[in-house]
């Protein structure tokens, strides 16, 4: 088995997801299959390949960066515009300090 | 005037004739799409006001005697992961089920600037994740062409419109074949242009090495013509291209003598007889016009969906970590502290297949196995992109089908997750690659379903492959 349900719990956490058992137990099943397939890549000998962390090589690193002049920026109201409980100029959320 | 046939060139005509206004065709597209689409649930909703807008410029700009633009009065429709100020962007997820964005995409924009008019958006899988449509929290989509079939995805609300006639041409996304699998299904042309050739400003990320904009038409002509409008440089996009962009329909001149084509020895031995008997006969058709066909290999192919769904959910788990329940609309009613709140959130908010990804991604980048899937992965998109390089010293495109199979009935395959990430297999290797690639109708199956075929060129040669995919295109249709 390349993954149990209480690693699932694991990673659901660190992905700040909630998880019913039925998901969770369906997630398993899922994720096992899925890096069973992922293994095949072990066969592939890549010693002494670079990674492709960028797509397009040919460009120098700052080449495609914008001139650094000043626009007006999207402004506090429509930044706040779809927020779940905006408030005084800000995105509320539940308290995280206790006193 | 037949609003499911129109073509660019056809409403250029008929305002310049005055047959009708900008106004008065908009309207009538509108009505017309509204009327049809409860037959596929394409589109998840209309913009009228937007449009009748735009049409009014049009018309401004034809009462001056000025240029229409490229897209004078041409209905388009929007895939709804793609931002359009002031008008809902749900992205098919119930956590944006209310968003409307303070913000258009650039290639919303530019489509504009050009005399676009937006009717409105188009369903998708949730952020893009799917090959169906089937995983839209909005419900799935019906293919036109087979109402009981799947339109493909994740781009299937933009191939079905087109198909459907409800409009002229839409923009897509494609990550692993999101543009290219649903024209296939929906015998439309899909385009995935370079890596970097049309700005994603305003496209909601799915995977960032990996996610394209790129059209839908009804012809090839059409395609080229608006990937013209959206592609270029865009300094609100870091990664979009300095290169410039050709005036590729005036390369459309039907001649494709002389080409050299490869046909990948790999990708044939994955293939249904019936799609397979189609293009081979395309092939033969090619040949027919002059090009040169040689089998070639792309040794890596078999590695390609790992490798593919590793990269792309790793970026995605990353991706969609803003919907947290603070920014974006959608907040669970059920918590009291922060961390409940975000997990809730995301818990409710996301459909099975997101949470899927994203805790593939977050498995595949979690500490002790970043080397292991991460790292590896990126060492095999190398030889991947390697295998395309070396087969484009031989031969100037590639000839390829799209998916293994026609579109696939509602619900036939929605259980086995992995089954549909193998069914991706010949479009994302040219994904992973960041070549232009697309689809092109190849006829159909005995029970009439369409069938793309895949033609994939080098880096910003977008030229070659709309060159071969119109020559193709003409001989079909003289068949």
């Amino acid at each position: 088995m390349k993954i149990t349900e209480k690693e699932v719990r694991y990673v659901a956490g660190l992905a700040n997801l909630t998880l019913t058992d039925g998901e969770a137990a369906r997630l398993q099943a899922d994720l096992d299959g899925i890096l069973e397939h992922m293994d095949r890549l072990n066969e592939v000998d890549t010693a002494g390949v670079e990674p492709m962390s960028q797509v397009l090589f040919e460009a120098g690193e700052t080449a495609t960066l914008r001139a650094d002049t000043p626009v007006v920026p999207l402004g506090n109201q429509a930044a706040l515009a779809n927020a779940p409980q905006p408030g005084a100029g800000y995105f509320k959320v539940p308290k995280v300090i206790e006193r | 005037m037949d609003i499911p046939s129109l073509t660019i060139d056809g409403v250029r005509q008929a305002l310049l004739s005055r047959e009708c206004s900008a106004s008065e065709l908009a309207a009538a597209a509108l009505r017309f799409a509204e009327t049809e689409n409860p037959k596929t649930n394409a589109y998840l909703h209309f913009c009228p006001e937007r449009a009748m807008a735009a049409a009014a410029r049009v018309d401004e700009r034809l009462a001056r005697g000025e240029d229409l633009g490229a897209l004078g009065g041409v209905p388009i429709a929007i895939k709804d992961v793609i931002v359009t100020k002031g008008v809902k962007t749900t992205c098919g997820s119930r956590l944006l089920a209310e968003y409307i964005p303070p913000y258009d995409a650039t290639a919303v924009e530019r489509l504009e600037a050009a005399g676009g008019v937006i009717l409105g958006k188009t369903n998708c899988d949730e952020f893009a994740m799917g090959s169906s449509t089937e995983n839209s929290a909005f419900g799935p989509v019906r293919n036109p062409v087979a109402l009981d079939r799947v339109p493909g995805g994740s781009s299937g609300g933009s191939a079905a419109v087109v198909a459907q006639g409800t409009a002229v041409v839409a923009l897509g996304s494609d990550t692993g074949g999101s543009i290219r699998q649903p024209a296939s299904f929906c015998g439309v042309v899909g385009v995935t242009p370079t890596y970097g050739r049309v700005s994603r400003y305003g496209l909601t990320a799915f995977a960032s090495s990996l996610d394209h904009i790129g059209p839908f038409a009804r012809s090839v002509k059409d395609a080229a013509t608006v990937l013209r409008v959206i592609a270029g440089r865009d300094p609100r996009d870091s990664t979009s291209a300095e290169a410039p962009v050709p005036d590729y329909s005036a390369h459309l001149t039907g001649g494709v003598k002389g080409l050299k084509l490869g046909l990948p020895v790999e990708y044939l031995k994955h293939l249904t007889s019936e799609t397979g008997d189609l293009i081979s006969r395309g092939v033969d058709q090619l040949k027919a016009l002059g090009c040169e066909v040689r089998e070639i290999s792309l040794p890596s192919t078999e590695y390609a969906i790992a490798c593919y769904y590793i990269i792309a959910t790793a970026e995605a788990s990353s991706n969609l970590a803003r919907y947290d329940g603070v920014r974006y609309t959608f907040r669970s009613t059920a918590s009291d502290t922060l961390s409940d709140m975000y997990r809730n959130t995301r818990g409710e908010g996301f459909g099975a297949e997101c949470k899927r990804r994203i805790m593939l991604g977050t498995y595949v980048l979690s500490a002790g196995y970043y080397d292991a899937y991460y790292l590896k992965a990126q060492k095999v998109r190398t030889l991947i992109a390697r295998d395309f390089a070396s087969a484009f010293q031989e031969v100037d495109a590639i000839v390829a089908p799209v998916s293994p199979f026609p579109a696939f009935k509602l619900g036939e395959k929605v259980d086995d997750p992995l089954a549909m990430y193998l069914s991706d297999i010949f479009t994302i290797t040219g994904s992973l690659a960041g070549i232009p690639c697309m689809s092109v109708p190849c006829g159909n199956t005995a029970e009439g379903l369409p069938v793309g075929m895949q033609i994939l060129t080098k880096h910003f040669d977008e030229t070659t492959m709309f060159r071969i995919a119109d020559g193709f295109e003409t001989a079909q249709r003289k068949e």
